[in-house]
Order: C-alpha cells, then sequence, then structure tokens
C-alpha cells in the first residue's frame, strides 16, 4: 500500500513560541464542533491551503475526498463525500472544528483529526512503524489549517 | 446518515477512472481446471457485518487477475519450485529433510491450508503454518528457524498452499481457539495509530472505494502468501498487516507475534468459504 496520508510536520518553529496560536489541547469546540476563534489569528491562504489538500506528504485529504478544484492532482479518493461546495455548506468555524477535528463534528468519523496530539492507541513515530511518545506533532500546524480552511471557504458551487 | 449518504452520491456521480479496474463479474479458473469462490456468503459469525464475501483477487486490474489464472504467468511458481527443492533436503542435526517424515507434499499436505491457523492440543495454543512449519525444523530436524516472513518460510508455504488450492478456507474459531479468536476480533476493530483507522474502517466500511490510488478490497487473506508485483516476492499475511498498521501511523506488532497469530485466525474466519488461492497474485 502506498505512504497514502499526511506525513508528519519535521520542522517549523515549536507552535507554543507564538504567543497567539492556539495549542491543539486548548482548541475550544461548541457543541455541534464549531470552532470560532482563528488558531493564529493570521489569515489564512487559500493558495497554500489548496497545495496541502492535495500534497500526499500534508493533508492528503485527496486521499478520501474528490475535489473538482484540484484537478490536476491525480488519483482522488471515495472515502468521503466530495467537497465541492464544501464553502456553501460550513460556515469557516465549522470548516474550522472539521479539520481540527472532525470527531466532534461527525461522531466516530473515519477522518482523521489533524489537530490533535494525544489520545490515541499504539502511537507510532510517523510511517516507521516504531512507537513515539505522546504528544505527538499534529497532522497540520496551527496556520496549514487556517490555509486549508480559507482554501475549503472558497469551494462554492457557483 | 446524511454524510454517508453523500458518500455514495459522489461515488455515483463522478465515478473514479475505471483504467485498469477489475472486471465485477470475472471469475477466476486456474489452469483452466480449478474454479475458485472468489465471491460468497459470508460465514454466520460475522452476523451481517459483509453482505458478501470478496477475495482480494476481484479488485485487482484485468491484467493482474489473468497473471493468477495459468501457473505459467504467475510468477509466485518459481518459488513453489524453490520450495519443492527445500522439502526434498535433509537439514539439521537429524540429517532429515521434510519428505523424510511428509513424503510428497500432494498427499501429506491436502488440505492442510486451508484450516490454519489451527489449534494444536499438544502445544496448547494456535498455530500458524509458519509456526508449525518451523517447530517440524526445530523440533523433528534439529534445523534452525526460518525468518518468519523470509522467502524460504513464504515458499514452503505457498508450496504446502497448493495441495489445497480450490478447497474452501475452514478454520476453526470455537473450542479451545476461541478467546484467540477474540483478541483478533478486537483488534480488527481498534482504531489504531494516530490516523486512527480500523482494519474494518478500510476494508469493511469501505472496500469497493477508491483511497488516493489503491481500490480498497475487504483485506481478505485466502490468497496469502501473495505474490505482489509491487516488490516481486512472496509476502506473508504478517507482513501485509504490519504494512498497513504502519500506515495508521501506529506501532506496528511484529510477525509472529500472539497478536499477529489472533488477528491472522480472525481474518481468516471472515473468508471462511472463500477458496484457498495461494500463490496469488495481487499489485
Ligand atoms: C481517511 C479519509 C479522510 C481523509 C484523509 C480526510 N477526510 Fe474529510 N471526511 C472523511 C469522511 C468519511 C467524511 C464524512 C463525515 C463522516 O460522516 O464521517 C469527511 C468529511 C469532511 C468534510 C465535510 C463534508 C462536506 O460536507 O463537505 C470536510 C469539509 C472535510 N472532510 C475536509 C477534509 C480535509 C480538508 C481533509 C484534509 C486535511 C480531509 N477531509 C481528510 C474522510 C476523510
Ligand atoms: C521427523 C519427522 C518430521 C519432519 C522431518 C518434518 N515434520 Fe512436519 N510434522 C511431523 C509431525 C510428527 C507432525 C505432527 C503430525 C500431527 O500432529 O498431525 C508434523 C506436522 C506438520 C504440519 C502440519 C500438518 C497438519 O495436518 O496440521 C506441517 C504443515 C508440517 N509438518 C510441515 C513440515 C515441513 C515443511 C517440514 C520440513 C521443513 C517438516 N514438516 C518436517 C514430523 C516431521
Ligand atoms: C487506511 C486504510 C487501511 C487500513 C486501516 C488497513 N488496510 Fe489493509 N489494505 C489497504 C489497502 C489500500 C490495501 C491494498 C488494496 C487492497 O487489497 O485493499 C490493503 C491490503 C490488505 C490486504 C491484502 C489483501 C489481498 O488480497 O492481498 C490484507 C490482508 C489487509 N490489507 C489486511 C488489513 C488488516 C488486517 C488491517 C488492520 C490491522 C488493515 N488491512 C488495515 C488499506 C488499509
Amino acid at each position: 500500500m502506498m505512504k497514502w496520508i499526511v506525513a508528519a510536520i519535521v520542522s517549523g518553529a515549536p507552535v507554543l513560541a507564538a504567543a497567539e496560536t492556539v495549542a491543539p489541547a486548548d482548541v475550544t469546540f461548541d457543541d455541534y464542533g464549531a470552532v470560532e476563534q482563528s488558531l493564529t489569528g493570521t489569515p489564512g491562504d487559500p493558495a497554500n491551503g489548496a497545495a496541502i489538500v492535495g500534497n500526499k506528504k500534508a493533508g492528503n485529504c485527496v486521499a478520501c475526498h474528490q475535489i473538482s478544484a484540484l484537478s490536476d492532482v491525480p488519483f482522488h479518493g471515495e472515502v468521503g463525500p466530495m467537497l465541492d461546495g464544501a464553502g456553501d455548506r460550513w460556515s469557516e468555524a465549522e470548516l474550522r472544528g472539521i479539520v481540527a477535528n472532525s470527531k466532534m463534528t461527525f461522531e466516530g468519523s473515519m477522518m482523521p483529526s489533524y489537530y490533535k496530539t494525544t489520545g490515541y492507541i499504539r502511537p507510532g513515530d510517523g510511517f516507521t512503524g516504531k512507537a513515539a511518545e505522546e504528544p505527538l506533532p499534529p497532522l497540520l500546524e496551527a496556520q496549514q489549517i487556517e490555509d486549508v480552511v480559507a482554501f475549503l471557504a472558497t469551494l462554492k458551487e457557483e | 446518515m446524511k454524510f454517508k449518504a453523500m458518500t455514495a452520491v459522489a461515488a455515483l456521480l463522478v465515478a473514479a477512472p475505471t483504467l485498469g479496474m477489475a472486471d465485477e463479474d470475472a471469475e477466476l479458473v486456474v489452469n483452466g481446471e480449478i474454479e475458485m469462490v472468489t465471491k460468497t456468503e459470508p460465514p454466520a459469525h460475522l452476523e451481517g457485518a459483509l453482505p458478501e464475501i470478496m477475495s482480494g483477487w476481484r479488485f485487482r486490474s484485468d491484467e493482474t487477475q489473468q497473471t493468477q489464472m495459468d501457473d505459467f504467468d504467475n510468477p509466485g511458481m518459481i518459488f513453489v519450485d524453490q520450495a519443492q527443492a527445500a522439502w526434498d533436503t535433509a537439514e539439521g542435526s537429524e540429517g532429515k529433510s521434510c519428505a523424510s517424515c511428509h513424503n510428497e507434499p500432494a498427499s501429506s499436505m491436502e488440505g492442510v491450508r486451508a484450516v490454519y491457523p489451527k489449534w494444536n492440543e499438544e502445544a496448547g495454543e494456535v498455530r500458524t503454518l509458519a509456526m508449525q512449519i518451523n517447530d517440524c525444523r526445530e523440533n523433528q530436524m534439529g534445523a534452525e528457524p526460518w525468518k518468519y516472513t523470509g522467502s524460504k518460510m513464504t515458499a514452503m508455504e505457498a508450496l504446502i498452499s497448493i495441495e489445497s488450492r480450490g478447497m474452501p478456507v475452514n478454520v476453526a474459531i470455537d473450542g479451545p481457539a476461541q478467546s484467540t479468536w477474540e483478541q483478533g476480533k478486537e483488534m480488527y476493530y481498534t482504531r489504531y495509530g494516530q490516523l486512527e483507522l480500523s482494519c474494518a474502517n478500510c476494508h469493511e466500511d469501505n472496500y469497493g472505494n477508491m483511497i488516493r490510488a489503491d481500490h480498497l478490497s475487504q483485506g481478505q487473506i485466502n490468497g496469502f502468501p501473495v505474490y505482489r508485483l509491487k516488490n516481486t516476492k512472496l509476502n506473508s499475511s504478517h507482513a501485509r498487516f504490519k504494512g498497513c498498521i504502519r500506515d495508521t501511523r501506529a506501532e506496528t506488532f511484529k510477525p509472529g507475534s500472539p497478536e499477529f497469530v489472533a488477528l491472522e485466525l480472525y481474518v481468516a474466519s471472515r473468508g471462511n468459504g472463500l477458496s484457498v488461492e495461494a500463490p496469488s497474485v495481487r499489485n
């Protein structure tokens, strides 16, 4: 099987350094799983978000979702719903909640939680198959989440 | 539920490129004579979890499917020849070969693969075929055990499996094997790793769907050991389990570990009724 999904963030400044950044454990979800507050205070960059969504080594969201806007990226999966129109269906806060921890919106979802660092069963060190100590680095950093949310917000039917 | 329905709709509207995809109705007949059951009624213990059970063969491309239909095209058969040579070669302190005690595999190993993993009364444990082979090597021949997922082992498993080709998988899950089976079942539904995915998430809830470039099957092991075009060798089921768990960003288990033995028994039992296909061909 291919390494079909997200590689951990290897480098990058420690997330804690930036004062405005909300740490994974401090994210506040409302009753429906939405996250009102930006994780960084810096507006997301949709172009960068698109790159993360399509990149096998980053979000690799296309492993499970078809997205017409990314039709130049090969091999879109069919495990999750098509994301066309996601920007119409969901508010920014809802999208942030879905990407940060989809299980707060969709109970038991198969979609991975991208901004979560603890609470795993046999967590591994990336794709090495070796054990790793929690907290793990989140699958996406705070600003990457904001970029992905900004990209999803552009996915309108019209 | 709303989102599941949407998934189905999305899949219908934008059918993935069918390029190289299997013909859903193709049937597997090997060498023009061994008729394989690649799709059948699920065993009762699945309690409706799957509407039917299907061999991984059905999910592969036409070309890959065809390679398994004739032993002259099946690259896995080379290893069977090698194992036949090993079968006849004396090794170890007792100066014995497999043939010394088991004569020809065609007579002594008929139907064996179909019922493994199997409870061994004397040892008081569930044994996989690989464990049994190594037990004979160590305790009957006085020879070194083979590496659990190594090429000598997978080749010997293939040789033995040939004598069950076309027979239905029929592993026992009750009696003394039951607790091991239950352990395997629990593992099957456990969402391991940072991606929090269980075997069932991919192989029960999503078989037939594409995940990136991969066409998900039911993850059955009736075809093991499997010749993979990807690594051009025979692969054991434990090596496959290891890869699948690793890809959920989890700490894997060791091939041959009690956990993987339990998982093998459980996964094998999900395929009770499918034909033994080994050595099968997959991508
Ligand atoms: C392992 C498969 C998988 C991966 C990878 C995945 N998702 Fe999902 N996603 C799902 C599933 C399944 C659902 C449907 C929700 C449910 O019922 O579980 C979903 C739902 C969604 C939804 C809401 C659906 C809608 O109405 O549009 C959005 C938005 C979404 N995912 C975005 C993403 C983004 C962005 C990424 C990458 C950062 C991603 N997903 C990665 C499986 C996945
Ligand atoms: C000295 C005799 C001896 C040798 C040599 C020997 N075995 Fe065995 N083997 C046995 C005995 C005894 C059993 C157990 C019979 C039983 O309980 O059904 C057995 C059982 C087996 C079984 C399980 C059969 C079943 O029906 O469950 C397999 C498979 C097997 N041997 C393979 C091998 C292989 C492969 C070799 C060579 C690497 C080998 N054996 C060498 C004596 C031997
Ligand atoms: C993220 C999805 C995913 C998960 C989780 C997963 N697998 Fe797989 N598995 C695959 C893919 C993709 C393949 C290759 C295509 C196929 O046969 O499904 C595969 C192949 C297999 C095969 C080979 C089937 C054949 O016919 O050769 C087996 C066996 C298997 N998986 C068992 C398991 C078991 C057991 C687990 C749980 C420990 C598991 N898988 C978890 C995605 C997954």
